[in-house]
């Protein structure tokens, strides 16, 4: 450190000469490998783990431009222009996947965003700090449980012998075979996404309204509001920041739909509604080894979401004072 | 308190709504514990909404855990769990130190290059290519544990908490002699346990619910993690491999009761964890939604 000190002050010095400039930039360095030799040891796993198995992959797309076998390898497999692209465009499957990733996605904001603000809003007005406790600690659990179970059970509850369509029958109405349905598929998705994330995604408004000034309620109740009122004229527009942001994030990420659950939720009766781009480049990719023709359609999604993102961030910055970057 | 009528709807409402929710939540997971306990051919004659085992049988359960798949499935899941884990943990702790550290000239750039990650990747195919076929690692137990070393959401969760560690107590370790492995670990760990808890549950949870990445990867089936031994009996409804012990007539209805058993099996350990650990997960969810 002592050593450190004596190089850095004369060349900080206003009259150095211009020549130091470089100098200065390699003293700098060297400076800093030294100082931070132990810090950079520790990042060399951490930097190599993200150039090869994060970076890898966006080098390995370029395999989307290419006719690739694995037997001639990246670099051997012949380019093949924006041919992979064109083939996808021109194919049927484009409509289907474009409209429903996009289907599943609104559905998904107009009632899955929503529903955990309700939640904490309704947990905010709660006297008993017991019951809110038990309300929470229900609501939390499904967050910890694999997408497997909650299919799996999805799949038991509303099978035709299912829990479900006993009490339906029960009731009078018809029995439905609702995983065979390409009708219901949307619902069931969404529906089991929000049974799962609806406590979980509450916590953090819940945080938000904790922060809201507590004066302000004060002078409200002095004013005669109710706490319906106190609710919609300070609890709301307090969080407001917050959904909002989080809302324009949402929205970044309209175009990906992960392909685990729906891999698990879909079959072939109701592929037309579940399909979806992921969920594709898995079939004809993993399972049909079309490699480089799904590479193009995981290149084209990754960049129509970045496009998204990059477009929810200018909103974000716009609206709120936050933003991702 | 003085209420008017309006607000005692609105409270007595709101209490019905949160109930509702509850109910809604909790009983079809109480469904699933009561069917896995109930005599198997009650459970099938049954048409209707349990609030109580039918019967009582431990059959099912007897079946499930004699099963030698479940349990080459839960002995490699906590493989996985503790092996990945550990993995994770260490390395996300190395990089949250040095990215928490100030002066650091490569910083910056670095933590654009990470960050990068998080909006653009190249993809399902081109990974599966890497991972499984220039790495060789198809269908070992490298593939599910290191390609997912690091989850950059629990590394910035890691390195917020660094921060947070006063530089006073590390300039006086510095002093002291201290080069920054043995800040690390005898300073800014210690003194980062909450976060830490966060960390390693968030990232054990993560191991023991995947599957993916065993979908993918894994052929072997005695490397087949629990959850894909789960997606065969709850997803393509494949009990047949528990009940070839029980005569075929029973097989349909203990076939029934071994899915809800199955289940419990499988979703115990975190259910056992959970009312412990709450608190750091909600902990977890705030520090990890404050932006970076």
């Amino acid at each position: 450190m002592a050593t450190s000190q004596v190089h850095g002050l004369p060349l900080t010095r206003a009259t150095a000469p211009r020549t130091s400039s470089r100098l200065t930039l390699r003293h700098r360095l060297a400076k800093d490998l030294r100082r931070n030799r132990y810090v950079y040891v520790m990042l060399s796993p951490v930097v190599a783990y993200y150039l090869i198995f994060h970076y890898g992959p966006m080098y390995g797309a370029i395999i989307a431009f290419k006719d690739f076998s694995p037997a001639q390898g990246i670099l051997g497999s012949p380019w093949v222009g924006i041919q992979n692209f064109q083939d996808f465009f021109s194919s049927v499957y484009l409509v289907r996947l474009l409209r429903n990733t996009l289907a599943i996605n609104v559905l998904d904001i107009i009632f899955g965003f929503p529903a955990p603000v309700i939640l904490a809003l309704l947990l905010n007005e709660l006297t008993s700090p017991r019951f809110k406790r038990v309300v929470q600690t229900i609501t939390y659990l499904p967050h910890f449980m694999s997408l497997v179970v909650v299919v799996g059970i999805l799949i038991d509850f509303l099978a035709r012998d299912g829990l479900v369509n006993n009490l339906l029958v029960a009731a009078g109405v018809p029995a439905t075979a609702f995983m065979q349905e390409a009708g219901w598929y949307w619902t069931l998705y969404v529906g089991s996404g929000i049974w799962q994330a609806v406590g979980w995604g509450s916590i953090i408004f819940l945080a938000s309204i904790a922060a809201v000034d507590p004066t302000l309620y004060e002078a409200a109740v002095m004013d005669g509001a109710s706490r319906f009122r106190q609710m919609w004229h300070i609890t709301l527009p307090g969080i407001m920041p917050m959904v909002v942001t989080l809302l324009i994030l949402r929205i970044g990420m309209m175009m990906s739909i992960g392909y685990e659950k729906t891999l698990l939720m879909y079959n072939p009766s109701t592929f037309e509604t579940a399909d979806v781009i992921s969920s594709y480049v898995y079939r004809k990719g993993v399972l049909g080894m079309d490699y480089s023709f799904t590479a193009a359609v995981g290149l084209f999604n990754s960049v129509i979401n970045f496009a998204f993102l990059i477009a929810a961030n200018r909103l974000a910055r716009r609206f709120s004072q936050t933003s991702l970057w | 308190m003085r209420q008017t009528p309006g607000e005692r709807a609105f409270r007595l409402l709101n209490i019905v709504l949160l109930l509702a929710l509850v109910v809604v939540t909790g009983y079809p997971l109480l469904y699933v514990v009561f069917a896995s306990l109930s005599e198997p051919s009650q459970l099938v004659a049954n048409r209707g909404a349990l609030l109580r085992p039918l019967g009582f049988s431990l059959d099912a359960y007897r079946l499930v855990l004699q099963n030698p798949m479940i349990a080459i499935g839960y002995r490699n899941t906590l493989f996985y769990v503790v092996a990945g884990t550990g993995l994770n943990v260490g390395l996300t702790c190395l990089g949250a130190y040095a990215l928490s550290r100030q002066n650091v000239m490569f910083k910056t750039p670095i933590m654009i290059l990470i960050i990068f990650t998080l909006f653009f990747s190249g993809g399902l195919i081109p990974t599966f290519l890497l991972v499984g076929q220039t790495l060789q690692m198809q269908d070992t137990v490298w593939a599910l544990i290191v390609p997912t070393a690091i989850n950059t959401w629990n590394l910035i969760i890691l390195k917020t908490a660094f921060e947070s560690v006063p530089v006073s107590l590390e300039e006086a370790a510095r002093i002291d002699g201290a080069n920054d492995f043995t800040i690390l670990f005898r300073v800014v760990l210690p003194l980062s346990l909450p976060a830490l808890a966060v960390v390693i549950l968030f990232y054990a949870v993560g191991h023991w619910n995947a599957y993916f990445n065993a979908l993918v990867y894994i052929r072997s089936r005695d490397l087949y993690p629990l959850q894909l031994v789960l997606r065969e009996i709850l997803i393509t409804s494949n009990v047949e491999s528990m009940t070839t012990s029980v005569s075929s007539g029973d097989a349909f209805q203990v076939g029934q009761t071994i899915k809800y058993a199955t289940i419990v099996v499988a979703t115990l350990p975190i259910l056992v964890i959970y009312p412990f650990l709450q608190k750091y997960f909600v902990k977890g969810a705030l520090i990890g939604a404050v932006k970076e």
